[in-house]
């Protein structure tokens, strides 16, 4: 992935939802990983320089790896709140960067791993278990 | 409510996916930022009421598995937007009225909202309570 590529961002989300369907992973399981997997696309390309995006697909669950070149965040707690943000204005111009990325990974998520390293890069890990309970749209949805 | 009556409501252009008209649409959701959207929106089948036209709406869309996206106040993304548009079969349909008319009119209409994610901003965002 090429950060700050505009044009193709989002298409490593359709291919992987395009994967899991032909693999017969259960719908709601694809949703969830597609919306994931867009707002770590978006990430990417707003915020670094590029990276790879990693899909494993299990018997019991799926995850994707996000893993960028820099700049890395200084404050992972902080990133992870809902409305933080550091996006530019050409983003926010975009219709994204209203710090809504790294919660919606997390509400679409059962298991949401950041390490990051300022000066070297991030490394987000999304698990999303393949369990008929988990359907509803996953352990964050009702919030309170 | 299908796209074809929508588009009559609204009197909307169909700029892609006419061959769609008769898909039934569930229910709508309006927003120029694609975060709420996808963070917001939690059913399928949703129309995407929106005055944000980059490629990145049809992506969402797709993403999302969204029943079509209604562009408002003359509003028209680029042709090589509604070319992938076509390519990803999401109907797009584009609309004079401005975006509060387009959802008054659906709404009386009967095009119910659509259903919502309560997301945890909403109950301990960062702002400072109030004293």
């Amino acid at each position: 992935m090429v950060g700050l590529d505009l044009e193709r961002a989002g298409t490593v989300s359709t291919e992987v939802q395009r994967v899991l369907r032909k693999l017969g992973v259960e719908p709601e399981v694809v949703r969830r990983a597609g919306i994931v997997c867009f707002e770590g696309e978006m990430n990417m390309v707003l915020y670094t320089p590029g990276g790879r995006i990693i899909l494993l697909v299990y018997d019991d669950r799926i995850e994707l790896i996000f893993s960028d070149f820099g700049p890395g965040i200084p404050d992972v707690e902080l990133a992870r709140q809902p409305g933080y943000s550091t996006a530019p204005e050409w983003a926010r111009e975009l219709g994204f960067g209203s710090g809504m990325g790294i919660p919606n990974m997390e509400a679409n998520s059962d298991r949401l791993e950041i390490r990051s390293r300022v000066g070297e890069g991030t490394v987000i890990r999304a698990t999303i278990l393949r369990r008929k309970s988990e359907a509803a749209g996953g352990r964050r949805e009702t919030g309170s | 409510m299908t796209l074809r009556e929508i588009a009559r409501v609204v009197e909307a252009q169909f700029l892609t996916g006419a061959d769609l008209a008769d898909r039934e649409v569930r229910a709508a959701f309006a927003a120029d930022l694609l975060s709420d959207v996808l963070a917001m929106v939690r059913e399928e089948g949703v129309l995407l009421i929106t005055g944000t036209v980059t490629t990145q709406v049809v992506r969402v869309a797709e993403v999302m598995n969204l029943a079509g996206v209604l562009f408002v106040r003359g509003k028209v993304p680029a042709k090589a937007t509604v070319d992938y548009a076509a390519s990803a079969g999401i109907p797009l349909l584009a609309t004079e009225h401005l975006m509060y008319e387009t959802c008054g009119l659906l709404f009386a209409h009967g095009l119910p909202p659509a259903k919502r994610k309560r997301l945890p901003a909403e109950h301990d965002g960062p702002y400072p309570s109030p004293p």
